[in-house]
């Protein structure tokens, strides 16, 4: 089967290549790039992409589609059905699911289930430990073997720096980078939201950034020694992210990502009590979202990763202090970064496609993918940079509704999703 | 005639503005004539039904609601959820929804949780008056201390006001913080600073200030406002001991002598004697605790009134 993705304006940062061009898929692959107007192939279905930019598909290296064990919050197809409708052609879903993901049965469990819906593809993280209760190893080579790219033990970061070590050491012979969501429970717990002025003002107990900058230092050092691949979860403090870019420029093999919430909400959001602005890390004061900016600006955060969190609307509509953490946000995340990057130029779109899709592949080393460069993956992000359009949670395709975003108007979205050379969503 | 608060909810201090804020006094002011009669009951909200809706122990604050319903011939109905609604197996939104079909026309809430009566505003016909909110606010107790400063001080402007103890945790606090310093009052803060962060100095648009020794917010005060200190804190290491918090930080004479000659004291109570005020300034004359607890009635009558429709009487 052939398709032709035609006169799109194509961005691939990896090939270094931006500008009007065809893309010509075959059998789920890339075959050729052909010039704008290049007649296409004989028995060629052609997609006509005219004033549309041509992105290698956009990969998420963050959600939980809670499946096994939590299918009322979402299953792995609503998950994979509302990443391809936000543009996402690949999500890494982490660990902390019920069982967790801490053995190869159940991440070929999840790769088979994504298999089935047919939608996006789906690359599991293992847990870094069993149970993610710190203490002991999961078999992280067992893991890799069955189709995780990469450990971590999500919200419940390993607190034993001995333990994280070792892990550390042990994952960097697998090839496998480990993924911290940094958080020091003895600083934070019992937080709901960011500490500061707010918090203070809304009477509701903070969770101080340092608790986020100190859990980081310590993830550095222990990287640095051990020469593992670190990555850092959903930054969103000053310190963390300056952190990273002394790291990285000592040579430091760390790479971080920012959520879509973090460089466009602050904690005044929480203002009112909606409990879909409670998520961990909490929502930031504005000195940490301008720093959040810089460091997208600069090139200190590699990725753009949603967090898509679902939890049922049951779950969320209790008090504030008692709500769950997270929210979802597969379906907003282009839209936030187009009205909060892009047409505020704070990014260029060569650099958005490197923090969705050429950053991500490198990071979670997805060969074939990230690139639209012939003999690649035809795994593409077709996005209409300026129709306008708005969110409504009651038109999500996920099967939780937890996004403060209701209602929010946007210009610039995906209006095709194509996997494997087929086109999976059009909007 | 000038609506007292905007909104029928009373959800807290901070949304109200200084002449709002002097409307409710005014109308409390006039009501408090009425708990003095023989008869102890006007009919001004016969017909009204309030839901005293309390997730959380009270014995002050609830009784002080029913009474002022009662007096103003509204129907009473009292509520105590000792458990959240998370091991009751209800949300809360459910909850306060099969409540408000009920068609009360008034729920007045306390919940240990900040926020519960903004959340509940939301969803709920009633007016929702806040009755104390995890650590947000409690602006009822606000408006009678205020009510009790007026008093005895005849106005707020201008005064000092010493607040100690535990504002970190405190919604009493963080009501006087803003009805105080609306009204032109000057704050200041002092306990250990583990329970009082340096951050407090923003709270406010208005000066706040964060005081590093008790007796720098008591010397020349005209009113010294004492928080009650709990166990609790100490387990979760805020301070060492409770007797050492009654050491450095416990109101005795020889501390309230700092304060002007005529200064007084107010506490939310219940008081923990010895530790955070030590009986002889408890019992004293200055100490207007028990006229706190008076003016509570006719502060809640005031604001039942003015949620349930009723205009500012002055």
């Amino acid at each position: 089967m052939r398709i032709l993705i035609a006169n799109g304006h194509l961005i691939d940062p990896a090939a270094q290549e931006n500008t009007g061009m065809s893309v010509l898929i075959e059998d789920g692959k890339v075959s050729a790039w052909l010039r704008p107007n290049e007649a296409a192939p004989e028995g060629c279905e052609t997609f006509d992409a005219s004033g549309l930019l041509v992105a290698p598909g956009f990969i998420d290296l963050h959600v939980h589609l809670r499946e096994p064990g939590q299918e009322h919050k979402e299953t792995i197809a609503s998950g994979c059905a509302a990443a391809v409708a936000g543009g996402w052609t690949s999500v890494c879903p982490m660990p902390n699911t019920n069982p967790v993901n801490d053995n190869a049965a159940i991440t070929r469990y999840m790769i088979e289930q994504a298999e089935r819906a047919g939608l996006a593809n789906v690359f599991p993280i293992g847990a870094i430990t069993k149970s993610i209760d710190g203490t002991e190893l999961a078999e992280m080579g067992e893991m890799k073997a069955a189709g995780a790219v990469a450990v971590s033990d999500d919200g419940r970061p390993v607190p034993n720096a001995g333990i994280m070590r070792r892990a550390m050491q042990y994952a960097r012979d697998f090839d496998l980078p480990v993924i911290d969501h940094c958080e020091d429970k003895s600083l934070s717990s019992g937080g709901v939201m960011h500490e500061g002025r707010t918090s203070l003002l809304l009477g509701l107990k903070g969770m101080p950034a340092l608790a986020e900058d100190i859990d980081v230092v310590r993830d550095i050092i222990l990287a640095k020694e051990t020469g593992a691949h670190l990555h850092i979860a959903h930054v969103s403090t000053k310190g963390a992210i300056e952190a990273v870019r002394r790291a990285k420029a000592e040579g430091i093999n760390v790479t971080c990502e920012v959520t879509p919430h973090h460089f466009t909400l602050t904690d005044k959001a929480v203002e009112g009590y909606d409990t879909n602005t409670k998520m961990a890390p909490p929502l930031r004061s504005q000195e940490h979202l301008e720093a959040i900016l810089e460091g997208i600006k600069d090139g200190t955060i590699d990725a753009i990763a949603t967090d898509h969190a679902p939890h049922h609307a049951d779950e969320k509509a209790l008090e504030y202090d008692q709500a769950p953490f997270g929210i979802i946000g597969l379906e907003t995340a282009i839209g936030l970064a187009f009205n909060q990057l892009v047409h505020t130029g704070i990014v260029d779109l060569v650099r958005l496609v490197e923090l969705c899709s050429t950053n991500p592949a490198k990071i979670f080393k997805l060969a074939g993918r990230g690139t639209l460069a012939p003999g690649s993956i035809a795994d593409v992000t077709i996005i209409d940079p300026d129709v306008k359009w708005t969110y409504h949670n009651a038109d999500s395709r996920s099967k939780s509704r937890n996004s403060p975003y209701d209602g929010w108007e946007f210009s610039g979205a995906a209006v095709a999703t194509v996997i494997g050379g087929k086109v999976v969503f059009r909007k | 005639m000038e609506k007292p608060f905007r909104r029928r909810d009373l959800l807290g201090i901070r949304g109200l503005s200084a002449a709002e804020i002097k409307g409710i006094l005014d109308t409390a002011e006039n009501f408090c004539e009425i708990s003095t009669r023989e008869v102890k009951k006007v009919p001004a909200l016969r017909g009204k039904t309030v839901i005293n809706l309390f997730f959380e122990a009270s014995t002050r604050t609830r009784t002080s609601f029913e009474l002022a319903a009662k007096r103003l011939s509204a129907d009473a109905v009292n509520i105590s959820v000792s458990s959240s609604s998370v091991t009751k197996g209800e949300t809360l939104l459910d909850t306060a929804m099969n409540l408000d079909a009920m068609a009360p026309d008034c729920i007045v809430v306390r919940h240990s949780s900040a926020g519960v009566p903004h959340q509940l505003a939301k969803v709920s016909k009633a007016a929702i008056v806040n009755a104390g909110d995890g650590a947000n606010e409690h602006p009822t107790q606000a408006l009678l201390d205020a009510m009790t400063i007026r008093e005895h001080k005849k106005t707020i402007a201008g005064l000092s006001v010493a607040i100690v103890g535990d504002i970190l945790h405190s919604r009493v606090a963080r009501s006087n913080i803003h009805l105080l310093t609306k009204l032109g009052a000057n704050v200041r803060v002092a306990g250990p600073r583990t329970l009082v962060p340096d951050d407090f100095q923003y709270l406010v648009d208005h000066d706040l200030q964060v005081c590093p020794h008790i007796e720098d917010a008591i010397v020349g005060a005209d009113v010294v406002m004492i928080l009650r200190i709990q166990r609790e804190r100490q387990d979760a290491a805020y301070f060492p001991s409770l007797r050492e918090y009654a050491i450095h930080y416990g109101l005795t004479n020889e501390r309230l002598d700092l304060a002007k000659k005529d200064a007084i004291v107010l506490h939310p109570g219940p008081m923990n004697r010895g530790i955070e005020i030590s009986s002889d300034v408890a019992d004293s004359s200055r100490s207007l605790i028990l006229d706190q607890v008076k003016y509570g009635v006719a502060v809640r009558m005031a604001v039942l009134y003015l949620a349930t429709g009723g205009s500012t009487i002055s």
